[in-house]
């Protein structure tokens, strides 16, 4: 019996290895330990423009990581983007004025979704949609407004 | 004239007489599997047949294939002044497709092979034979804790190639490369995602390790009783399930990452 | 014990049996002998119900082992040992778990009672003391015994031993045969021994049956057979290279094939 009692050990070992190897995967590589998870709000902001913004991109206030986007839809009331962000509930003090800007991480990096407090006091409350917004800069429209300016300041 | 016709008409005809058989055994192996809850001892030992003796290979393999992307992925990277992204590159490389993909062709050749040698060994000495006349049924003593086991080790596999291939490559792009450490960490956090890079790979080596394990058993208990059956039957497992396995990843991936 | 009516089995497109009757009564050792390739396994198969016969009936100790269900089938076959001609033993277990796993298998015996019972039965067939040894660390005659000892290890109502006497050495065989009318008589046994070894089942048999091209071709015992067998079982039993069945296997015409320019027809 002393052989089977090995064989037992080597297999508790083997599926506890298992099952740390998954929770490494889970913790340490995956953004579980960064994502949102049970308590949360969500507030709106509407964009003319969001870019390459995606569901699930991240929702930051001064570069920390609050929360992340939870849906986008296109409202043909405004003709605006609406952008539903899902955030922390230990964040939960932003200024009514606050803005909301999506910039890019990087030239190339991903989009992103920022906070920049305001000085207003009274705070947003859960549901309610954010006033006042930045919109993406697109690199196109960007190069096309330099070149033009550089023209028309030749012209002179 | 006929000759070629018929010949590739009894091929067919052979073809899906075996994977018929193939499905009413897995049937059979299924519906034995509640028994087993009352006997986790029987299962015990197979994973540990099954699943530990596989862990060195499956180990080093997995470093071995980590430290790789990690150096590939370094020189492609830093052309693009993007080695911070090396972690994203080597988690989601491994987590997605060579964990699971690599993982199930070394269980395949490790694992699936040892089964198949075994159950068809045992069918040639009339040990299976023997257990029926025991009034054992060996359906349920023999292939089915085998199958459980594979079924069960074979995610867990998985998981541990992927743990230590990611650890493999942060000591190729950090310690040796210079990749900033931090950098390795939050972008490969920031970018993997759990539900749809994570579960799906799990999920993936749920399915390779069903696919494998039901090939392994399945050849060994159909093999030919001689040992140039069983040699035979051995190589198919290894062929089968490898080329199963690599289908199933094309049709899973497209399933998962398609859109 | 045993009754066999009009069986017929065939594999594929061979006939192997062609309506063959038996009887095999309590407490006697039957034998039954034959060629090689008539199909002597084949027939312990079909009586433990491992194989289901085209037609006819095979009934042991009452029961139809042709319609029994799968349950029914187990709960007769713990009555029944079988000695395979390999011996069978799990490679994977010792010598002692062999002959303990039919009794861990369907008893919930304590462990203490089970190595009672086990080295009681090791005791019986002489390998006490090759307890803890594995099957392949087993010379042949030692693993036949083990394979006895497992055969009787649920104390069954009929042993079936197949070919238990091929590949020994003259002691070894001489302990399987002992073994055989032994254990048969000390325990109340019947058995049924499948073998085309004569000297050594003749002297153990009460009663045997000669098979030959799927058919029974003589029976009766030992002493009256050797008297009264036709030619056929007088080149058998007798070992005589020529007689009814022929020494060469049936061709054509020697000289015709030797003419016939190397052409096989």
């Amino acid at each position: 019996m002393k052989q089977s009692k090995a064989v037992e050990i080597a297999v508790g070992l083997f599926v506890a290895a298992g099952m740390a190897a998954l929770f490494i995967l889970a913790m340490k590589v995956s953004n579980l330990s960064t994502s949102v998870n049970g308590e949360s709000y969500t507030i709106t902001a509407s964009f003319d423009n969001i870019g390459g913004l995606k569901v699930r991109s991240p929702v930051t206030v001064s570069g920390v990581r609050i929360g992340r986007v939870d849906s986008i839809v296109y409202d043909f009331e405004t003709y605006e983007a609406v952008v539903q962000l899902r955030i922390g509930n230990s964040y939960d003090r932003f200024p009514e004025d606050t803005t909301a800007s999506i910039f890019t991480a990087g030239l190339l990096g991903e989009q992103y979704v920022a906070l920049e407090p305001g000085g207003s006091e009274d705070n947003i409350m859960p549901g309610d949609r954010i006033q006042l917004t930045q919109s993406a800069l697109v690199l196109e429209q960007m190069i096309g407004q330099f070149l033009y300016n550089t023209a028309s300041a030749e012209e002179k | 004239m006929l000759g070629p016709l018929q010949r590739l008409g009894r091929t067919g005809i052979g073809f899906f007489e075996r994977l018929g058989r193939g499905h009413v055994f897995l049937l059979q192996i299924l519906a034995r599997l509640p028994a087993l809850l009352l006997r986790p001892g029987l299962v015990v030992r197979q994973i540990y047949s099954v699943g530990v003796l596989t862990l060195l290979i499956i180990l080093v393999s997995g470093l071995f294939v980590g430290m790789v992307l990690g150096l590939q992925g370094f020189n492609t990277l830093s052309d693009f002044g993007a080695e911070e992204s090396l972690g994203v590159a080597v988690a989601l490389a491994l987590v997605r497709e060579l964990g699971p993909v690599v993982t199930a062709l070394l269980f395949a050749g490790r694992a699936g092979s040892a089964l198949t040698a075994e159950i068809g060994l045992m069918k040639a000495t009339e040990q299976l034979s023997g257990m029926e006349m025991m009034a054992v049924d060996p359906m349920k003593r023999v292939i089915a804790p085998r199958f459980l086991a594979g079924f069960l080790s074979m995610p867990l596999l998985a998981a541990i190639f992927s743990a230590i291939g990611v650890y493999g490559g942060f000591f190729v792009g950090v310690g040796l490369l210079g990749v900033d450490e931090g950098a390795y960490w939050s972008q490969m956090q920031a970018n993997v995602d759990l539900q749809d890079d994570i579960y799906n790979g799990v999920i993936k080596s749920i399915v390779f390790g069903f696919v494998a394990t039901w090939i392994a058993v399945f050849e060994g208990y159909d093999a030919v009783p001689t040992s140039e059956g069983v040699s035979r039957a051995t190589t198919r497992t290894v062929v089968h399930g490898a080329l199963a396995v690599l289908g199933l990843d094309f049709v899973l991936t497209a399933l998962m990452f398609g859109d | 014990m045993v009754q066999v009516r009009d069986l017929a089995f065939s594999r594929g497109e061979r006939s192997i049996f062609d309506g063959i009757d038996l009887d095999i009564a309590r407490g006697s050792v039957t034998a039954i002998m034959g060629p090689s390739g008539t199909g002597k396994t084949t027939l312990l198969k079909l009586i433990g119900g491992q194989l289901q016969p085209q037609q006819g009936s095979i009934v042991v100790d009452g029961e139809c082992v042709t319609d029994l269900g799968i349950k029914a089938l187990y709960k007769l076959r713990q009555r029944m040992g079988m000695m395979f001609q390999s011996g069978a033993l799990l490679t994977d277990l010792s010598v002692f778990d062999n002959i303990a796993f039919p009794i861990r298998e369907h008893t919930d015996l304590p462990e203490t009672l089970v190595r009672d019972l086990v080295l009681m039965k090791l005791q019986a067939v002489g390998l006490r003391g090759a307890a803890g040894m594995m099957p392949n660390e087993l010379s042949g005659g030692m693993a036949r015994r083990v394979a006895m000892a497992r055969a009787i290890a649920l104390d069954p109502m009929m042993v079936m031993y197949d070919e238990p006497f091929t590949g020994q050495d003259p002691i070894s065989m001489g302990i399987v045969v002992k073994l055989i009318s032994e254990l048969n008589s000390a325990l109340g046994l019947t058995s049924v021994v499948v073998s085309h070894d004569v000297q050594e089942t003749a002297a153990i048999a009460d009663y045997v049956y000669l098979l030959s091209d799927g058919k029974v071709v003589d029976q009766g015992t030992p002493d009256s057979l050797w008297k009264s067998a036709s030619e056929w079982s007088q080149q058998f039993l007798n070992g005589e290279p020529d007689g009814p069945v022929a020494f060469h296997y049936p061709a054509a015409a020697f000289r015709d094939d030797l003419i016939g320019g190397g052409r096989t027809t």
